[in-house]
């Protein structure tokens, strides 16, 4: 999904651009979404974010195209539901795998010093891409086309049915999570995030909610993936690269301030929409090189700690242990 | 009903904290728990609430036993389970969330939705401030309201024994004379409790038995009524609390007398 450089009027090519960003934008807010969730509730910085994006998104391609399940038990269905019931599948999947990575290698290490536990993810990073590539061929695997080539038109903007898709999807995963976070669980879950002691005093199991929380986090990362893998436009596909997404994501988590669902998604918004701004607007200026706009992220990232270093959204908390 | 004997608890493998502790809690009782700063008091409540872990501190000697069912090895999910519901020292309320969902965490282990409603109800007569600021974040509150929240969200549990580590710290005299009618209440409404303190006047005037700790081990014990009288007890809790600069040590004071004591 990157923006194209057709020509347009002045107009056109600004809202079509402020259209792909925020449908990129959706991407990142995904994968900001899953990473706070991970980090709020466990205090684990996971650096294995991207590869399990990327594992998500090899699912897709294993469930939606290799086998066909469950679409070949139901043939009568349209194309896009079978796709998205496999990709439904990839989630849950993913959101297991996230489980048990959490309960072998995050949980015996609670009360440990979190940078050990962050050293822990990079391996994870390792483990989970290298497996992933594997079972790539450490090539690149397509996820179907569920959405093709149609393009709906909203007066001057023009967005294809996966960009559609992608914001679609993160609106429902944000009303989820709004929901989520107002019930017992996640009430549980947020008192956890807050003081892990006093949420054991209150019976709360600890280690239930680091679960859920990979849980959730692993398949939002899942989504983010598969989101960018998937499409007419941008390079579609899962590949050894997909897990990368990962750093282009980061920006977003932390200019959102690593602290709410707002401010991941107004992080994933803000980076999105510059990164296809910078292309479509600075693409043209040669000494800038061609792959500037995959670095306007990071130098808004800087910018933006250098006024505010806690993000734009995130609160300056004195924890306790 | 909570029996604790001959505990002794150390953190992190080396720390020798607990030496050898001994108290009990009977049913329908308010039991006192005093003792200096860094006595133990703290540690003690860790021991049976099963929150020692998260500290790096072990049960290396004795049994704590609840209702005749030893609870040592318990996890705190379980103890509160089993009935013991706390209320933190410094009250530890969830401040970024809202009064409500403060004590929704608290009835974490009730399932049953007619007996958190019922919990609910009561709390909120019990606490009239509360009701009136459900849907505030709690960090807003005052300390007597979060001290208050605490409490609440203790309750919300639905404990049999309750036990409060230091509730009056910090608050003024008539906020500290409010949360104590609030144990009287909570006790007379059949629930056990075990107040923590160093406040002795306040706690002993409540209380039906005290214990007084210093460095990991009860030195002094008995009726409150006659602890409160003691001279021994004033002499260390009322005006002559330092030496020197130091805090002078209730051993210090209590030998001759205590021998003398225990001969009449
Ligand atoms: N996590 C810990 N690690 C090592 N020592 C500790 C820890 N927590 C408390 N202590 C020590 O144990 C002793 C008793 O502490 P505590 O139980 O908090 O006493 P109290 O509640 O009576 O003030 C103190 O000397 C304190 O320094
Ligand atoms: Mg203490």
């Amino acid at each position: 999904m990157i923006a194209q450089a057709v020509s347009q009027s002045g107009v056109d090519k600004f809202v079509n651009a402020l259209g792909s960003g925020v449908a990129l934008g959706a991407i990142y807010a995904l994968l900001a979404l899953g990473f706070v969730i991970i980090f709020k509730a466990t205090q684990v910085v996971n650096f294995a974010h991207g590869a399990i994006a990327a594992l998500g998104a090899y699912l897709v391609s294993y469930f939606a195209v290799t086998i066909n399940i469950p679409g070949r038990w139901m043939t009568f269905a349209p194309d896009w539901l079978q796709w998205s019931l496999s990709a439904l599948v990839a989630v849950l999947l993913t959101a297991v795998v996230g489980m048990i990575v959490e309960r072998i290698t995050i949980r015996p290490m609670i009360g440990e010093p979190l940078f050990a536990i962050a050293m822990i993810t990079l391996g994870l990073d390792l483990i989970i891409r290298t497996t992933t590539n594997d079972l790539l061929d450490n090539t690149n695997a397509g996820l179907g086309d569920p959405f093709g080539l149609e393009v709906l038109t909203f007066g001057a903007l023009r967005l294809d049915a996966a960009q559609i898709a992608t914001i679609g999807v993160t609106i429902v995963v944000v009303l989820l999570l709004m929901w989520f976070f107002r019930t017992r669980t996640g009430v549980a879950v947020r008192a956890t995030a807050f003081d892990q002691e006093a949420a054991m005093a209150q019976g709360i199991s600890v280690g239930k909610v680091f679960a859920i929380a990979w849980g959730i986090g692993a398949a939002l990362a899942a989504l983010g993936g598969i989101f960018s893998s998937v499409g007419s436009r941008g390079a579609a596909g899962v590949s050894p690269f997909t897990a990368l997404i990962a750093f282009r994501a980061f920006p977003a988590i932390i200019i959102g301030g690593l602290d709410s669902i707002a401010g991941a998604v107004a992080g994933g918004m803000i980076v999105g929409v510059l990164e296809v701004m910078a292309g479509t607007y600075l693409g043209g200026i040669s000494w800038l090189g061609t792959g500037f706009s995959g670095i306007v992220p990071w130098l808004v990232m800087m910018a933006v700690l250098l006024v505010k270093p806690y993000g734009l959204f995130g609160t300056e908390e004195i924890r306790r242990v | 009903m909570l029996e604790i004997a001959n505990l002794e608890v150390v953190y992190n493998d080396v720390v020798l904290v607990l030496r050898g502790l001994s108290l009990e809690v009977r049913e329908g009782q308010i039991v006192a728990l005093l003792g200096a700063n860094g006595a133990g008091k703290t540690t003690t409540l860790r021991a049976v609430s099963g929150l020692l872990d998260v500290h790096e501190g072990d049960i290396t000697k004795g049994t704590i036993s609840y209702n005749g069912v030893e609870i040592h090895d318990n996890d705190a999910s379980k103890t509160v389970r089993s009935g013991i519901a706390q209320v933190m020292e410094g009250r530890r309320v969830f401040a970024e969330m809202t009064v409500d969902d403060n004590l929704r965490t608290g009835a974490t282990t009730n399932k049953n939705a007619t007996s958190v409603k019922d919990n609910y109800d009561n709390v909120m007569e019990m606490f009239p401030v509360l009701a009136t600021r459900r849907k505030d974040t709690a960090g807003y509150l005052s300390g007597g309201e979060q001290q208050m929240l605490a409490i609440g969200r203790a309750l919300m549990a639905n404990p049999t024994l309750l036990i409060l580590d230091e509730p009056s710290l910090g608050l003024a005299p008539l906020l500290v004379a409010q949360i104590r009618d609030v144990i009287v209440d909570i006790n007379k409404q059949g629930t056990s409790v075990l107040l923590i303190e160093q406040n002795a006047n306040m706690a002993l005037s409540i209380a039906d038995y005290g214990y007084i700790m210093e460095t990991g081990k009860v030195v002094m014990d008995g009726d409150a009524d006659k602890l409160l009288g003691d001279e021994d007890v004033q002499e260390f809790y009322l005006g002559l609390h330092t030496e020197g600069g130091r805090r002078k040590s209730f051993r210090d004071v209590k030998h001759y007398k205590r021998r003398k004591r225990w001969l009449s």
